[in-house]
Order: C-alpha cells, then structure tokens, then sequence
C-alpha cells in the first residue's frame, strides 16, 4: 500500500475533487491519498464523489482554514 | 438476451439534466453522468468564499444528482478547450457573454468523444424545446447535433417525442413511447415529473448554470478583456471575477477589494501576485492592485483602500502596500470622499 499526498490548496470546486479523480486513477486497490485543501466545500464533495465511485473516507479533518481528507482507493 | 446498452448523460447538476438520466434509467439502459468544468461553472462553494452564504448549501450539484440516481459521475477539466469556445464563438454571445449554442456543441462532441473511448452506445442530454432562447430552441437541436458530431447518438428524453426518432429509439434501445414531448418556457411538466420519480429536492439555479449568464460577471470579463488588448485568460483572472469589488480608475490599473473575511482569505492566496494594500491604522479589507499602476496611481488605490476601511471617515490612514518583489513601503493617505468615486469606476 502506497500513501499518496496531493495538494489542491486555493482550488475551488470542483478542481479539488478533478484533481482527486485524476490521481486516484493512477493508485491500485487500497492504496491511500491525503488530499489538501482550502475550499471547506470539499469536506462535503470528496465524501460524495468516494461513496458515487466505491473509494473509502478514512479521515476528514480540518483546522487553520485547511481541510484534509484521508481517502483509501475502492475496487470500482 | 439482449445487450444492456449504455449512455452517457450531460449532468449540469439542475433538474431537466437529473430527470433526463432517470428517464433513461428506467428504461434498463446503464447510465452514467458527466460534468464539464469550464472554470465559469456557478457552485455553491464560488459563494462559499463569502462568509455571509454560509447558510448556503455547499454542495456540489452534479455529484449530489449523481448519488441521488445512484448513477457514476465524471467531471471533466475542459478549461483550456473551452477558451476557443468562448473567445470564438461561431454562433455568438447570449443575452451576456454566454455562448451557449457553442458551448453546447462543445459539450455534446466532448461527450461523442467520451462514449467512443468507454464503449458507450448513446448521449442524453436534458435539452427541452424551448426552455432558453438560444440554445433550446427547434432549431437549435438539430445544429448540436449535426456540429457536434453526435447525430442521431444524441437523444433529448424530456422532449424526443417532439423531434424525429433518433438511433437509439429506432433500434428500440429506448422505448420512444416512455419518452417525453415537453416543450417551452413552463417549469411545470418537470416539476410534476419530479413528483412522480420521487425528487423532491433539487437545485434551480435562477442564473442557469454558469457565470457566463451573469451580466454583472459578464460586464466585468468584458472589462477585463478590454484592459489587457485581447481576449486570453488564464483560469486565475477568472476566477478573480468572481470574488470582491472591482474597481477601475483609471485604463492601466483596477482594484480588487475584499468584501468580507472569506474574501479577504481566499486573495491572501494571491498576494505573492498582485501588488496587494491593506489600512493598518484602522481595520480594513485586503486589496488586490491588478495592471500597472504608476507611482500617483498607487497613492490614488491607497485612497480607494482607505474609504473601504474603518478609517474612511479619518483625516489620515495608513496603508500598506506590498509590491511585487516583495518590498513594502505605508502610505500616509486621506481616504478619497465617496462622492469623488464615479460609479463608472465600479466594474
Ligand atoms: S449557460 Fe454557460 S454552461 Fe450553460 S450552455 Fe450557456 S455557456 Fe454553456
């Protein structure tokens, strides 16, 4: 398993979420990406976008105007 | 058996595109959605910057109707392509500077592009006869699908009855029958449709889908375009128009004033930039200075920092200014009277 981090800080949305896409397309099953951000939309979106695609939220935090979430790549 | 045959559907995140895919999908045919992010898209996050929409639902339209229909989404970054869209536009500009017939065109041959790359059999989209006057009119399906390439793989549900059976419902992929003949400005046979599949909660974006369709956002890319000679953007200047007050005193320089706190945070992000000013005897937003000021206008942006902040009534404030290489200098300005600034200075 790899762990992965991509930053999308100043990103709005959805370019977070595209970014997220685009990256986790290059990760094989279980592997981890912690994507960065600052727009606080992605605390909802990320979530979403993992449930519609079968990837996994493994963690969501935020503080000091950043938003983190931790996301473990599905078998879809 | 048969084979289960697929479609793609435009999914702009409103309620014609949702009741589109549903349609379909009830039909047995595999749907999935797609998203172009033309960087003019209206999000609730665009808004969420603004500490006063906080109220606001931040959700994102398209990946909320996608989870709603239980259906995959893919968005797709089309920003670079989409400039020739809008600098270009083979059939003009709408009521604004939205080129939606040609965007539409665009849209549909990325999607034609798509569904030859994923083995898809057909697009949807939720085009309805008459819901906009440019790019939903008799006239105008025809050309989209003609322009775009699609042709008769491109399927409207919500008003196919209305129009001459295209390949999926001659080869009985669809059962055209099941299909819809709404046609016109009227909200009402959606809203009933939306009833019977059990939506009852979806987004109607009163400024349809993009800031393109936004005079005021319209009026301030046209100025832009203006002060730079030409047409080119970059994603950054664009997604500037959406945030602050923009100000232009003069040709060769404009101002970018944070309207509230979120602002304020998101033009920190841009400060490394801009020339950037900020009162620091009294509280007052950040500013953004964007072309190139001489030495006097920048006394004149100092003024304008000045009026926007808690100090405008005071004799003298002090501004900081932050140039480009980094150097900073405070200026010692009375804030400029309100009455001195015309209201053709505000983009
Ligand atoms: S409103 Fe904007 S996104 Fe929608 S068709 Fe027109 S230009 Fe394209």
């Amino acid at each position: 398993m790899t762990i992965e981090t991509l930053t999308a800080r100043r990103l709005l949305c959805p370019l977070p979420v595209i970014r997220t896409q685009d990256k986790v397309k290059q990760l094989k099953v279980g592997d981890r990406l912690e994507v960065i951000c600052t727009d606080p939309g992605v605390m909802q979106d990320i979530p979403a976008w993992c449930r519609i695609n079968g990837h996994k939220v493994i963690e969501a935090t935020s503080g000091n105007h950043e938003y983190t979430i931790l996301l473990e790549v599905g078998s879809s | 058996m048969s084979k289960q045959r697929k479609a793609i559907a435009l999914i702009s995140g409103g309620l014609d595109s949702m009741l589109a895919a549903k349609t379909i999908m009830e039909q047995g045919v595999h749907v999935e959605g797609i998203n172009f992010f033309t960087g003019f898209c209206v999000e609730g996050h665009t808004h969420a910057i603004r500490e006063k929409d906080k109220a606001k639902p931040k959700r994102n339209n398209s990946l909320w109707v996608a989870e709603q229909l239980g259906m995959k989404l893919h968005i797709v970054d089309v920003i670079e392509e989409y400039k020739n869209v809008l600098i270009n536009p083979k059939h003009g500009y709408g009521a604004h500077m939205n080129p939606c017939l040609d965007c539409k065109i665009f849209m549909v041959n990325k999607a034609k592009q798509w569904i030859v790359e994923n083995d898809f059999d057909f697009i949807i989209t939720g085009e309805v006869i008459g819901q906009r006057p440019m790019s939903q009119r008799k006239a105008t399906m025809p050309i989209v699908a003609k322009e775009s390439g699609a042709d008769d793989l491109l399927l409207r549900p919500l008003c196919a009855k209305n129009l001459p059976a295209t390949l999926p419902e001659r080869e009985g992929w669809v059962d055209r029958e099941k299909l819809h003949d709404i046609t016109g400005r009227s909200r009402k046979p959606q809203i009933a449709m939306a009833e019977q599949f059990g939506i009852d909660d979806y987004s109607q974006p009163a400024g349809g889908c993009c800031f393109l369709t936004d005079k005021s956002y319209s009026a301030k890319l046209v100025d832009l375009w203006k002060s730079q000679g030409h047409k080119e953007y970059q994603l950054d200047d664009v997604m500037l128009l959406k945030v602050g007050r923009h100000i232009r005193p003069q040709p060769n320089f404009k101002l970018i004033v944070a309207r509230e706190e979120g602002e304020g945070r998101f033009l920190q992000g841009y400060k490394n930039e801009f020339i950037s000013m900020i009162s620091v005897s009294h509280r007052g937003p950040l500013v953004l200075i964007d072309g190139t000021p001489s030495a006097e206008d920048l006394y004149l942006a100092a003024q304008i920092t000045a009026r926007f902040g808690q100090g405008r009534e005071a004799e003298q404030v002090d501004v900081d200014v932050t140039m480009l290489d980094g150097s900073e200098r405070t200026l010692q300005v009375k804030p400029i009277r309100e009455e001195d600034m015309p209201k053709a200075w505000y983009v």
